[in-house]
């Protein structure tokens, strides 16, 4: 049975340690997630925030992101490693950062949005600058937006990382591509169980921040009105 | 750089080639997109009709969204009896996917039409199917046709990651570039497939106009959110789980 050779091959220690090992693999493919989510985020949120506060750019900020999201990152990452130089991690986290860039910038953007105008003129009114309307009115009120793009770019960006391998780096597309190589399926399936356990548990761990990280004012709000609704 | 390209395009074999694998990049990702808007019909309408329905389809189709692409692609074989270098094994993947996003939208729709459309259907004698068919669908159309949108720029981008086990449409423009150290039909691949995903999201557009004779044309005077779908569902953003 096809599937009982996989469980094996994921029960055996020797597949989780040593240099080539799962657990190093696993740590490979967080450190490329990390990196490259991180660097979107510190230039789609700002940008997001920034279109969201002032409406200015809009359309083509999000045209520009929605063009993105079209781009096939296996092509970004072949073409930048060609021209930038085999073997270096900065093709792939520049190419996995170009897939993070549009649901972060979208989810900043959106949230802003998202804020009733009410509130912001309200803010205005009792005397608010600014830029105390944007910290203290519309990024709290837009966290759980903001967040929830920074989870879809998360989930989009493990699952992508897979492709590191193809340009000769590690994570958890090794053991998946190599194991194609030679036709062993139990390990292709086996990394392929252990990319999308990985996906799951982070998701499910960034829901979970997600859901700490709205405003009491937000969650007590909903539970008014949603409740009423 | 551009004289590269222009030798690419040159070769009549090439070009036979791109042509080729764009329409299998077609084939490969508007299939399953009109294969996976049908099963989420059903499906969401089931979601949207039972609270006990709701929370399991959404549990299941936020948990498969989170399935990396190249992991679907390679896990599926021995579930469904295929070779790996199967087209059917993307086909359904992208389905699989292309479901997963499109329920939420379904039921959210349905949920949210009008209860006074209903009963005035209802009332002048549509049966439950025919009110479906032709009352809510035709509603909903809007809040669909968004998440279409998404999940047909999704597959389009997804496809490519298929490359990597043989079966990716224009995607085999970057492994065989790639491996020969030769940019031009990377760039070529990508260039097509951005124009593909253009064409799909334009056809789609017009589709949605077609359909929903009663909206404004443009959005400019009602208040339309940008970017509805993708923002919490990962879509495109989607493409979530699925990205690669």
């Amino acid at each position: 049975m096809i599937f009982s050779s996989v469980v094996e091959w994921l029960a055996d220690p020797a597949n989780w340690t040593g240099t080539g090992g799962l657990l190093r693999r696993i740590a490979e493919h967080l450190r490329y997630t990390v990196v490259a989510v991180l660097g979107a985020a510190a230039f789609a949120v700002p940008l997001g925030l920034a279109v969201g506060h002032t409406g200015r750019g809009a359309t083509v900020v999000v045209g520009a992101a929605n063009a993105m999201r079209a781009l096939p990152t296996l092509g970004v990452i072949t073409l930048l490693s060609l021209q930038l130089g085999i073997l270096e991690v900065g093709p792939v986290l520049l190419g996995l950062g170009i897939l993070a860039v549009p649901p972060i910038l979208a989810g900043a953007y959106a949230g802003v949005q998202s804020v009733d105008p009410a509130v912001v003129d309200a803010a205005a009114g009792v005397g608010m600058t600014s830029w105390q309307r944007l910290w203290r009115v519309e990024v709290p009120i837009a966290m759980p937006l903001l967040l929830g793009g920074l989870r879809g770019a998360v989930l989009q960006v493990v699952a992508t990382a897979t492709v590191a391998a193809y340009v000769g780096l590690g994570g958890l597309g090794r053991p998946l591509l190599d194991g194609l190589r030679v036709t062993d399926y139990p390990q292709v399936a086996g990394a392929a169980v252990v990319v999308a356990g990985l996906a799951l548990l982070l998701d499910l761990g960034l829901a979970a921040v997600q859901r700490s990280l709205v405003p009491r004012g937000l969650r007590l709000a909903s539970r008014t009105v949603g409740g009423a609704a | 750089m551009i004289d590269d390209l222009i030798d690419y395009l040159g070769n009549p074999r090439n070009r036979e080639t791109v042509r080729e694998l764009l329409l299998v990049h077609a084939r490969l990702s508007l299939v399953p997109l009109v294969l996976g808007l049908l099963a989420a019909l059903p499906v969401g309408w089931a979601a949207h009709r039972f609270r006990v329905a709701r929370a399991l389809v959404l549990g299941a189709s936020n948990v498969l969204y989170t399935v990396p692409s190249l992991a679907l692609f390679v896990i599926l074989p021995p579930v469904l009896g295929t070779k790996i270098l199967d087209e059917l094994n993307v086909v359904v993947a992208l389905a699989l996917y292309t479901a997963a996003l499109l329920v939420r939208p379904v039921a959210d729709a349905l949920d949210a039409l009008p209860a006074h459309v209903l009963a005035a259907a209802t009332a002048v004698g549509y049966r439950p199917l025919r009110r479906f068919l032709t009352v809510e669908l035709p509603l909903a159309v809007p809040v669909l046709a968004a998440g279409v949108r998404v999940a047909s720029v999704s597959n389009i981008s997804l496809v490519s990651v298929g490359a990597l086990i043989g079966v990716g449409g224009l995607g085999q423009l970057f492994t065989e570039g790639f491996q020969s150290a030769y940019n031009p039909p990377i760039v070529v691949g990508i260039v097509f497939t951005l124009a593909l995903a253009l064409v799909v999201d334009l056809l789609l557009v017009a589709a949605r106009r077609l359909l929903t004779p009663w909206l404004p044309r443009r959005g400019r005077g009602q208040r339309v959110r940008p970017l509805p779908a993708g923002v919490d569902v990962r879509g495109a953003t989607g493409s979530a789980g699925g990205a690669a």
